[in-house]
């Protein structure tokens, strides 16, 4: 289960990066993610992975295809240095891969790590979901900071309106302030209409 | 060969490798350039995970979550601005990008 779902997660990882056409590399971008939520399964994080799911998934892929779809962009135009820029590319990609992976190589958890648990999960686990326990953990110790994060969406959600929303100039729309504050006396007009004569001059 | 830490740091590291390859790779598109970034912050995210899952330690997990969330606000200002900057100036060549005025 785990090498399916790591090589198809990198293997679309790749196709991201490479693929032609933007739409494509959004939907390999979902499929990536996809497969980060099977491997957060996996590890046993079930309520993060069904967060990644909808939120990625759900918002922030949709969000990528929106813009991707809706600008009408000469996309390869945009593709023109792709070539030029492999080498170098590949190059500092495979220095870090190496480094990374070198430091994986060597690395242990230090001898005194176990004693500087902060929220260690009971002993029986079946007693707690995870989804439970990250909630007592999110409401309780951490709740200023889950309020931060509830204030940064909010600031990004504001920020995202005020930067698109466009005043258009020339459009007929209701004002409904002016509608109810019209008195009898500028609206209705009584005009004396003379006998034989119309009402119109 | 049991599943183990070391291999979903090395997923991770792949992961993360290719975020820093696609932005190299696409340097003239901002819409791969920020799916590469979200690409990076998933890799740190399944580190985050493995962590906290082998050291028995929840808090890496609320910490993914912070950065889920940094990470969704981000795409959302990002492609806010990218949408802003095309209706300005009809296209999203990154090497246009250099002036701080419209």
């Amino acid at each position: 289960m785990f090498y399916l779902f790591a090589v198809i997660a990198v293997a679309s990882g790749v196709m991201v990066v490479v693929a032609r056409n933007p739409v494509h590399s959004v939907l390999f971008l979902i499929l990536a993610f996809f497969n980060s939520a099977g491997l957060f399964v996996l590890m046993g994080a079930e309520f993060l992975a069904m967060i990644l799911v909808i939120v990625y998934v759900g918002a922030v892929a949709v969000l990528f295809l929106f813009v991707v779809m809706m600008l009408d962009i000469d996309f390869t135009q945009l593709r023109s240095g792709f070539m030029r820029y492999l080498p170098i590319g590949a190059l500092i990609g495979f220095i870090l891969l190496a480094e990374l992976l070198l430091v994986f190589g060597t690395w242990v958890i230090a001898p005194g790590v176990a004693e500087l648990k902060n929220a260690p999960l009971p002993a029986n686990v079946g007693a707690l979901t995870n989804t439970r326990a990250l909630g007592e953990l999110l409401y309780t110790r951490y709740i200023f900071a889950f309020q931060a994060a509830g204030v940064i969406l909010l600031v990004a959600m504001i920020g995202a309106i005020v930067l698109t929303l466009r005043a258009r100039v020339g459009v007929r729309r209701q004002s409904v302030a002016s509608q109810m504050a019209r008195t009898r006396a500028e609206s209705v007009e009584i005009v004396k209409v003379p006998i034989g004569g119309g009402a119109g001059d | 060969m049991p599943i183990g830490l070391a291999h979903y740091l090395t997923v991770a590291a792949i992961l993360f490798t290719l975020g820093i390859f696609g932005i190299f790779l696409n340097r003239k598109n901002v819409i791969i350039i920020m799916m590469s970034i979200e690409l990076m912050l998933l890799a740190v995210n399944i580190n985050f995970v493995a962590f906290s899952v082998v050291l028995n330690d929840l808090v890496g997990q609320v910490f993914a979550m912070f950065v889920l969330t940094v990470a969704a606000a981000e795409a959302a200002i990002g492609l806010a601005i990218l949408v802003v900057y095309f209706r300005n100036r009809g296209t999203i060549q990154v090497e246009d990008i250099d002036l701080m005025r419209g």
